[in-house]
């Protein structure tokens, strides 16, 4: 399986730092600021592995989850949802649309190593 | 001597004249040519009954025992008769316009209908009156054994005697006093019958008196010298007693049942009580006349010990007079069956009409219609009444074994009887007397005859003995003849004291202390005011074009639908189905009910009245209604403003729910923008701070630009926490203001450094001085926060290539207007009504701030008393600020 990321995600700064992070652990990484187009996008780069912000400009995050779920092909395919919005009931939207993990910001960069590493693992698995 | 055989021949042969007579007068009266039967004399006479086998026999006994004492139960009538005519002729006038059936009737209409108070009379009554019926049954019996003392027959007893004699009075009274239903309860052939029986009575005492004055004393003189030698003429008058019987002779006399039934029920004009008010003391003068002679004769010629209430028979009889002790004998025959069946009528139709009815009709409620047979089940409870009150006299009789004298068992019967004139006289003439009142002062009175005078007086085993002399459980001062400690009264004076005083004192008490019903208002007032508004007896009566107007006003009150189902069933009860039913007074009466279901009593009655006319609607009627209608009305009104209330509430607590729940939507989405805002920042500066720990290998310039992008972070969240806070203040109003003159184009030159200030290519600002020069006062720096805003927005928003800005500035309805319209693509139209909301952001890519800065402004300018709005129509993004313009205004010269 490839170390192949997209990230979705408008914060300019934020991106630049998962970008980092990930870049060290030999992701490739892509980037991306807008929901509007991001499931066509998805639907075309084919990445291993999606990082979604919530609060996205154009299209928010849950629906384009709900709509990658619904796609031939990537109702599996592993997302990392991000949110500012420390609200529970987030969470049990993202978990009833099919999200692989979620995580509320601010968060360490430990954290979401160990996240892209267990999506990774599991989705490597037979 | 007569055998028994020739006695009850002629006790047949009088009984079967009786009933020719009573059958004739009822023909007669049926073909209406009996205009004898309606004389005053046959009304006189009728009277009559008052004079029962009491008066016959006893009255000689009495005046025997106690000399001239009998004179009281004379003396009574007549006084009523000629000092209170005025008040009967009331009591006539009202029986007949309320058409009584009874005295029982007569309190409870007055009282409001209550049919609680009729039972009470009733009861009353029939208690009251059952010694009296035994008492006459016993005369006849004594009568009877007179005759066969010395040789009694095989097979003849006094028991069977009296159930023979009650079971045909029982007859005679069912055969002509429930042969039919008059709606005025008259009954001709009765009446005849007792009038004849009145002479009779009369006959045969004069020919006692005439025998004994001439043919056994010689003379008047002789007799006058006879009687002031007897130990008669020395009897001491006791004034207590005197003054108690007159006035129980004068209750008596109005309230008894069959008085009342002969004098108010059966009275055909009013008129014939002029005639009765001298002719019937006169009788009583005549029927008394010889009392005195008799008894002291009586005394004289007869053996010691004989029984003196028997002298009017023994008499005759020990001078071997057998033709006049048959006359005698007659007379008492008489005086006992006038009175026992004219009772016994008067007290069947007040069982039948107030407890088997009520009783009846209530079992029948749902049978839902009151068909044609209700007259047969009247007529078969008063024919069953009738039988049962002789039954009960007949088993007073037996178990009282008729030991007491007449005039005893008379005078409790009267005491009784009295209880009910405070309700009736009260009724009359008071119109605050009440239903209340009434119950109360009828329950007490009777209460208290019952224990002090009729349940010692029976004796045997009735009371307890301790009771009589201790008092109930040894408390003295209720020993029944010494009630609160008054002893050595008279048993008859002390109970008609107490009863009567404690029955008046709680029915005007009661009556003062509660509150009349509508109806009973109005039947007080019809009471109290007959002679205002009545002629006569009057139903309802009507035509034909009247029932057009009944079925208008029915079917508003009671529904179409619901007036032409009772019209309609009506009129086939009448026989013409389809049609309107004929105004009988029985349907007028029926549709009366219908209506005071709907309307209350008063409204039904009044409203019927209008448009029938058979009553005149008097102040009394409209004053009840009006009280009817405005409980109703107050009620509906009461109702009403509950209802609306309850609406408004309702309609209130929607609002504040739906405001609560917009609120609690509101305040989450701000709580998860506020969250967002903060978390943002937040995010990027823990990363990197990670970062830059974490990296010891990173280059110079990574560690610079990464430091940065966390100090530009922070001061993000300086700026998110500062405009915050404003807001906060400025929402809440607590914010103060620094009111202080200015020139506006100070301020704009100010907020226009301040927001360019360290922009490398900053838009043009086009201005034109010559407008700027006004002055104002106002929160200087607060305004320059909000030019500062618009003009920091115009910078970063504004698309075009080459950005402008034109600050213009007008005078609008004398308000200072100032407009900021840049050459951009604008705010999209969908958006432009929440550009003031927070957190409002066209572009968050763009946004350097929280999207707080057109809120805050927004209220700012609603602090300082002007408004800020987003211009429409314009080509660019345009907003306008304006101010009230108050005190000097510097124009540009």
């Amino acid at each position: 399986m490839g170390r192949h990321v997209l990230l979705i995600e408008d914060e300019a700064n934020i991106s630049e730092a998962i970008r980092f992070l990930l870049t060290r652990e030999g992701w490739n990484v892509d980037t991306h600021a807008d929901g509007s187009d991001a499931v066509e996008l998805i639907r075309a780069a084919r990445p291993d592995l999606v990082i979604l912000d919530v609060m996205l400009p154009g299209k928010s995050g849950m629906d384009i989850l709900r709509e990658l779920r619904e796609s031939d092909g990537l109702r599996d395919l592993p997302v990392l949802m991000l949110t500012a919005r420390g609200q529970s009931r987030d969470r049990e939207m993202a978990e009833k649309a099919g999200v692989s993990r979620f995580m509320t910001k601010p968060f360490s960069n430990a954290e979401v190593l160990t996240a892209v590493r267990d999506l990774h693992a599991q989705a490597s698995r037979p | 001597m007569a055998t028994l055989n020739l006695m009850v021949l002629v006790c047949l042969a009088y009984v079967a004249l009786l009933f020719i007579v009573a059958f004739a007068a009822d023909r007669l009266a049926a073909t209406g040519r009996s205009t004898w039967l309606r004389s005053p004399l046959i009304y006189t006479l009728s009277l009559s009954i008052y004079c029962t086998a009491w008066t016959f026999y006893g009255a000689v006994g009495y005046a025997a025992r106690s000399g001239l004492e009998y004179v009281t139960i004379y003396l009574g009538p007549t006084l009523v008769m000629v000092g209170w005519w005025w008040g009967l002729r009331k009591l006539v006038r009202v029986g007949r316009s309320q058409r009584v059936t009874s005295v029982a009737d007569l309190i409870s209409s007055r009282y409001g209908k209550s049919n609680l108070l009729a039972i009470c009379v009733t009861i009353l009554a029939v208690i009251g009156i059952t010694p009296y019926i035994a008492l006459q049954l016993q005369s006849i019996t004594l009568s009877f054994s007179i005759f066969f003392e010395d040789a009694p027959v095989g097979g003849f007893s006094d028991a069977s005697v009296v159930f023979w004699v009650a079971a045909g009075l029982a007859v005679f009274a069912i055969l002509f006093g429930t042969r039919n239903l008059d709606a005025n309860e008259r009954h001709h052939g009765v009446v005849t019958a007792i009038a004849l029986e009145a002479v009779v009575k009369l006959i045969a005492l004069l020919a006692v008196g005439v025998f004994v004055v001439w043919g056994l004393s010689g003379g008047v003189s002789e007799t006058m010298a006879r009687i002031d030698a007897s130990p008669i003429g020395e009897w001491q008058v006791n004034g207590s007693r005197w003054a108690t019987i007159t006035f129980l002779a004068v209750a008596a006399f109005v309230c008894l049942p069959r008085m009342f039934q002969v004098m108010v029920v059966e009275n055909d004009d009013e008129r014939h009580l002029r005639t009765a008010a001298w002719a019937f003391p006169t009788y009583l003068l005549l029927i008394s006349l010889f009392v005195v002679p008799i008894a002291v004769v009586g005394l004289e010629v007869m053996p010691e010990g004989s029984n003196p209430d028997m002298f009017v028979l023994t008499v005759p009889l020990s001078q071997g007079k057998d033709t006049l002790a048959m006359l005698s004998f007659l007379g008492g025959f008489s005086s006992a069956t006038s009175m026992v069946i004219v009772a016994a009528m008067a007290l069947s139709t007040m069982v039948s009409n107030h407890v088997v009815m009520p009783i009846w009709l209530s079992s029948q409620a749902d049978r839902a219609s009151v068909s044609g047979d209700v007259r047969h089940v009247i007529l078969l409870a008063r024919r069953v009444s009738i039988a049962v009150i002789m039954v009960l006299g007949y088993f007073y009789f037996r178990l009282s074994g008729g030991g007491a004298a007449l005039a005893s068992i008379g005078l409790i019967s009267f005491a009784g009887i009295a209880q009910i004139l405070p309700s009736l006289v009260g009724g009359l003439f008071w119109r605050g007397a009440t239903r209340s009142g009434a119950l109360a002062g009828l329950t007490l009175g009777f209460a208290l005859w019952l224990y002090t005078l009729l349940l010692p007086g029976l004796g045997g085993g009735l009371m307890p003995d301790g009771v009589l002399s201790d008092g109930p459980f040894g408390i003295g001062w209720l020993r029944p003849q010494a009630l609160f400690g008054i002893e050595g009264l008279d048993p008859i004076v002390h109970s008609v004291m107490w009863s009567m005083l404690l029955n008046t004192a709680a029915f005007c008490a009661a009556s003062l202390l509660s509150f009349p019903s509508p109806l009973e208002r109005l039947q007080g007032a019809q009471f109290v005011n007959v002679f205002d508004h009545s002629a006569g007896p009057r139903g309802w009566t009507g035509s034909v074009a009247q029932s057009e107007d009944l079925m208008i006003m029915s079917q508003r009150i009671l529904g179409a639908r619901e007036a032409q189902e009772l019209f309609q069933r009506e009129a086939a009860l009448q026989g013409g189905r389809g049609h309107l039913p004929e105004p009988t007074p029985m349907f007028l009466e029926r549709l009366e009910r219908e209506l005071s279901g709907s309307v209350g009593a008063a409204a039904a009655h009044a409203m019927i009245g209008q448009i029938v006319g058979g009553s005149s609607v008097s102040v009394e009627d409209l004053l009840a209604v009006a009280d009817e209608s405005a409980q109703l009305m107050e009620y509906s009104s009461q109702l009403e403003v509950k209802s609306t209330e309850l609406a408004r509430t309702a309609k209130q607590l929607r609002e504040a729910n739906e405001k609560l729940t917009q609120i609690s939507l509101q305040k989450d989405a701000f709580l998860g923008q506020i969250s967002h805002e903060l978390r943002t920042p937040m995010t990027s500066i823990r990363a990197f701070s990670e970062i830059l720990r974490d990296n010891e290998g990173l280059g110079p310039t990574d560690k610079v630009r990464y430091a940065t992008i966390i100090l530009d972070e922070a001061l993000r969240l300086t700026r998110l926490l500062d405009d915050l806070l404003d807001l906060s203040v400025l929402e809440n109003g607590q914010v103060n203001l620094n009111m202080r003159s200015g020139i506006l184009g100070d301020v704009l030159d100010r907020a226009i450094s301040t927001a360019l200030a360290g922009e490398e290519r900053p838009l043009v600002v086009k201005r034109r001085r010559a407008q700027e020069g006004v002055r104002m006062h106002t929160d200087l720096d607060r305004l320059a926060q909000v030019f500062i805003n618009l003009i920091a927005n115009a910078e970063k928003y504004c698309d075009s290539a080459n950005p402008e800005l034109t600050i213009s500035v007008h005078d609008v309805g004398g308000r200072l207007v100032v407009d900021f319209i840049d050459n951009g693509s604008g705010i999209p139209a969908e958006v432009q009504s929440t550009v003031f909301e927070k957190f409002f952001r066209v572009n968050a890519e763009k946004a350097g701030g929280a999207g707080l800065g057109l809120a805050i402004s927004y209220e700012i300018m609603q602090r300082l008393g002007g408004d800020i709005v987003y211009l429409q129509g314009q080509s660019g993004g345009a907003f306008r600020v304006s101010l009230p313009l108050e005190g000097d205004r510097l124009a540009a010269q």
